[in-house]
């Protein structure tokens, strides 16, 4: 009999993505179900799913999930956390969500070290209100709202969010992926992985941020998308971890028990 | 003298640029014009419509209860809105890909194969012009050279060639109405 | 003069813009991103333009107080949620007699809600919305022309009294097209005395609304409270449409009173007197207005696209001189003259 190799993940309702062809938030999604499934956690599990292209989340991950207002994910997923310890919470977020309307309290909950795990995807746009500039939009990127390009001395630098937090003694895991090419998804989902294990552990917070193509809003074919994620973005946005105290943090918390 | 009108199909049939251009030509002739496009995540789900309505005075509501007329340019526009248009109205459809018919028997149907059409005058985009050159012809809502006027002031002096597929198109339109 | 079609949220910036608002400062939201895209390619254009797309709707807010208070003439735009996290920086505008322009292109709410047309905020918008004893001018436009009118307008109230003004849209006329006809702007009246401009070789002045003792403070809210009552007495707007013979009256503004003309129009081709009030300031309502055609008609329906909340102000108008009704389709349903045309046949009918 014919071994099965692909199948849809449990922690995936049978629905179809609203997402456009090429986008990354269906890649993430299914990243984000299997590694559910596989660390045997969809039932104690709790999502909280943006204000963004994402935020009909909750129709497709099977886990249960609170839908949170713009930005406010992190406070929300903290307010579950607390009152839950012992369920797995993660806050996804888009990069307007976390780094511009959020920002504070994405940057509080890392400062905290909120035992959550958030998954950031960074498309360099708003992609929900029609392709306006994004904080991580860059320099001379074309927006709705950047019709000359976004400008340093106008609009600021493209934001990066694990650079920054990685400041914070807060966090403990910062990794910086991509999802353009069949071996960077693996890579993501390792990433992805290990911050819900970091979470499990009693670690403390974890923060995964996918640079993730929009072709709709960059006006690109979904290959020319994956490309400039290797060429342009992941220049400004360099990929790796750039932290990870999850051993430090583990020894003390072992030896107290 | 007041009409109403919508315009539905896919997304990228140039739908909204119907309604919008009529809008434009009703204006320029004068009279009181209302153009509410359809917007948001309606227009993701890969459906566009708008209702265009003409007056020669105030227009009251932009809503249309009953329109006048029904352009439909793809079949689930057809389902969506053949049962809103008011008794005696006429629906225009892109018969080059709508095989259904309204069953109702109290409307005028045109089916006009404006897709073949524009494969024959050189280009598929300009099935919706097509489709104009025979509303117009029909409904009379702005004199076409009106309407032509609007068209060209609408598209921009962006290529003199296009202009003339535009023209064309519309004359098209216009002519396989006349009979 | 040239008309244009334009859409609503266009029709704002350029209404802003040619009324001399140089300073704009909003997040993106649906369905008012038009307005803020179109300041974002405008502003760039015009002398002393400032645009900026802002980390939040707190933020901007709290952008336009500061330029509001450097002397500029300013304006922000967003939709509902939005809104909501405005109310800190209105509060502190009204406090702070500064005045600016405030766009709510509603959407359907509470929470997040959906894109689609509402009126869901008119008790934030007319009760103050933030903390505090103050009143924003509302207006409610229904036209697209009114949208060019009165967002001019707006600007030159806000800064007559120093006072935040808000234009109270939705949905639909952000995104629905009319020919408009822009008017010629008055020239800008608002004295240098107000404006933070650095003190020079003067005496330094400040902008606060911190007055720790309490009979102060106590002054200051009648100070507004006064101020509120002559904008009551001076700018209370409204429209009466075939009301001249009507036995039945439905009030409703913006979207609504557009829907409420279309069912007028049908009752009275079935030989049904039916007319429309339309307040077109929300604050100041036009109470007395109400209360004084209630002496020729006793029978009224409000219609609104909410469950009911500028009914209140409607009753506290017409309750004891009038029998009132109420319909409403609220979560951004829009329903078409038909329907209100019926609903108001069967309202017509009862009063006999
Ligand atoms: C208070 C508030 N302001 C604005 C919005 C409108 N809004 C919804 S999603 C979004 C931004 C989406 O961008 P991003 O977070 O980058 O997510 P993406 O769609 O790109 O995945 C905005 C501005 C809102 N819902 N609430
Ligand atoms: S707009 Fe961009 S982010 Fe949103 S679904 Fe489409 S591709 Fe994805
Ligand atoms: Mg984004």
């Amino acid at each position: 009999m014919a071994k099965k190799l692909f199948s849809r993940p449990k922690s995936l309702k049978e629905a179809g993505f609203h997402y456009c062809p090429g986008c990354g938030h269906s890649i993430t999604h299914r990243l984000v179900a299997e590694v559910i499934d596989e660390l045997g956690i969809r039932g104690i599990t709790i999502g909280v799913p943006p204000a963004g292209c994402a935020v009909l989340a909750y129709n497709y991950f099977d886990v249960d999930m609170l839908e949170a207002q713009h930005g406010r994910g992190p406070a929300t997923a903290t307010g579950i956390k607390r009152a839950l310890p012992d369920r797995i919470v993660f806050s996804y977020q888009g990069d307007g969500d976390l780094a511009a309307i959020g920002i504070a309290e994405s940057f509080h909950a890392a400062n905290r070290g909120e035992n959550i795990t958030v998954i950031f995807i960074n498309n360099a746009v708003y992609g929900m209100t029609g392709g306006q500039m994004a904080p991580t939009t860059m320099l001379d990127q074309k927006t709705t709202t950047t019709p000359a390009g976004r400008n340093k001395t106008l609009d600021g630098y493209p934001v990066k969010v694990c650079e920054t937090f990685s400041q914070l003694k807060g966090p403990t895991y910062l990794e910086r992926v991509t999802v353009n090419s069949p071996a960077s998804v693996n890579k993501a989902k390792k990433a992805i992985k290990k911050a819900f294990q970091c979470q499990m552990d009693g670690l403390g917070f974890s923060l995964v941020e996918i640079l993730s193509p929009c072709p709709t809003n960059w006006k690109m074919t979904s290959v020319a998308a994956c490309k400039w994620i290797d060429e342009v973005m992941s220049k400004e946005f360099p990929l790796g971890v750039f932290k990870d105290n999850m051993a430090a943090v583990k020894k003390p918390a072992e030896a107290a028990s | 003298m007041m009409t109403k009108t919508i315009f539905s199909g896919f997304g990228g049939q140039g739908v909204l640029m119907m309604g919008y251009s009529l809008a434009h030509g009703a204006m320029n002739k004068g009279y009181h014009v209302t153009y509410l496009p359809s917007y948001g995540v309606e227009v993701r789900g890969g459906t566009a419509n708008c209702t265009v309505a003409v007056a020669d005075e105030e227009i009251t509501s932009p809503v249309s209860s009953e329109p006048d007329n029904l352009v439909v340019m793809n079949s689930p526009s057809l389902t969506t809105f053949q049962n809103k248009v008011t008794h005696g109205g006429i629906i225009f459809l892109n018969s080059s890909i709508i095989d259904a018919r309204p069953s109702r028997q109290d409307i005028k149907v045109y089916a006009v194969p404006c897709g073949d059409m524009a494969q024959e005058v050189g280009n598929i985009r300009v099935a919706n012009i097509i489709m104009m050159g025979a509303f117009i012809k029909k409904t009379g809502v702005v004199p076409a050279d009106i309407y032509l006027k609007s068209l060209e002031t609408i598209m921009g002096s962006r290529k003199k060639s296009a202009a003339e597929v535009n023209r064309k198109a519309f004359a098209a339109g216009y002519d396989f109405a006349k009979d | 003069m040239t008309k244009v079609l334009m859409s609503g949220n266009n029709i704002i910036g350029e209404a802003a813009i040619r009324a001399g608002c140089r300073f704009y400062a909003g997040y993106p939201i649906t369905p008012q991103n038009e307005l803020t895209e179109y300041m974002a390619e405008h502003m760039r254009t015009v002398e002393g333009g400032v645009f900026i797309q802002s980390e939040s709707e707190i933020a901007a807010i709290h952008m336009i107080v500061g330029a509001s208070s450097a002397g500029a003439r300013v304006m922000t735009s967003s939709s509902s949620p939005g809104i909501s996290l405005k109310q800190e920086g209105i509060s502190s505008m009204a406090a702070n007699e500064l005045p600016g322009v405030i766009v709510n292109i509603m959407r359907g709410s509470p929470g997040l809600g959906n894109i689609r047309p509402s009126q869901g905020d008119y008790f934030q918008a007319t009760r103050g919305g933030g903390h505090g004893d103050y009143r924003t001018i509302v207006f409610a436009p229904a036209t697209c022309q009114e949208l060019a009118d009165l967002t001019m307008n707006a600007f030159d109230l806000a800064d007559i009294y120093r006072t935040p003004v808000m234009i109270l849209a939705d949905g639909m006329m952000g995104q629905m097209m009319e020919p408009v006809v822009f008017k010629k702007p008055k020239p800008r009246q608002y004295s240098e005395k107000f404006m933070l401009r650095g003190a020079g070789q003067g005496k330094s002045k400040f902008i606060r609304s911190l007055i720790l003792d309490a009979i102060d403070m106590e002054e200051h809210n009648w100070k507004l409270a006064r101020k509120y009552q002559i904008i009551t007495e001076k700018e209370t707007l409204h429209e009466e449409y075939k009301t001249e013979d009507a036995e039945l009256v439905i009030v409703a503004y913006g979207t609504a009173a557009r829907i409420a003309k279309g069912a007028i129009k049908r009752l009275r081709e079935n030989g049904m007197k039916v007319g429309l009030f339309r307040p077109i300031t929300l604050w100041p309502f036009p109470e007395l207005k109400l209360r004084t055609l209630s002496k020729k008609v006793k029978n009224y329906l409000v219609f609104e696209l909410s469950t009911g909340q500028m009914l209140d102000d409607v009753r506290l108008a017409l309750q004891g001189y009038a029998d009132i009704g109420f319909h409403g389709r609220p979560g951004g349903v829009v329903p078409t003259p038909a329907e209100l045309a019926n609903v108001a046949a069967r309202h017509y009918e009862k009063a006999d």
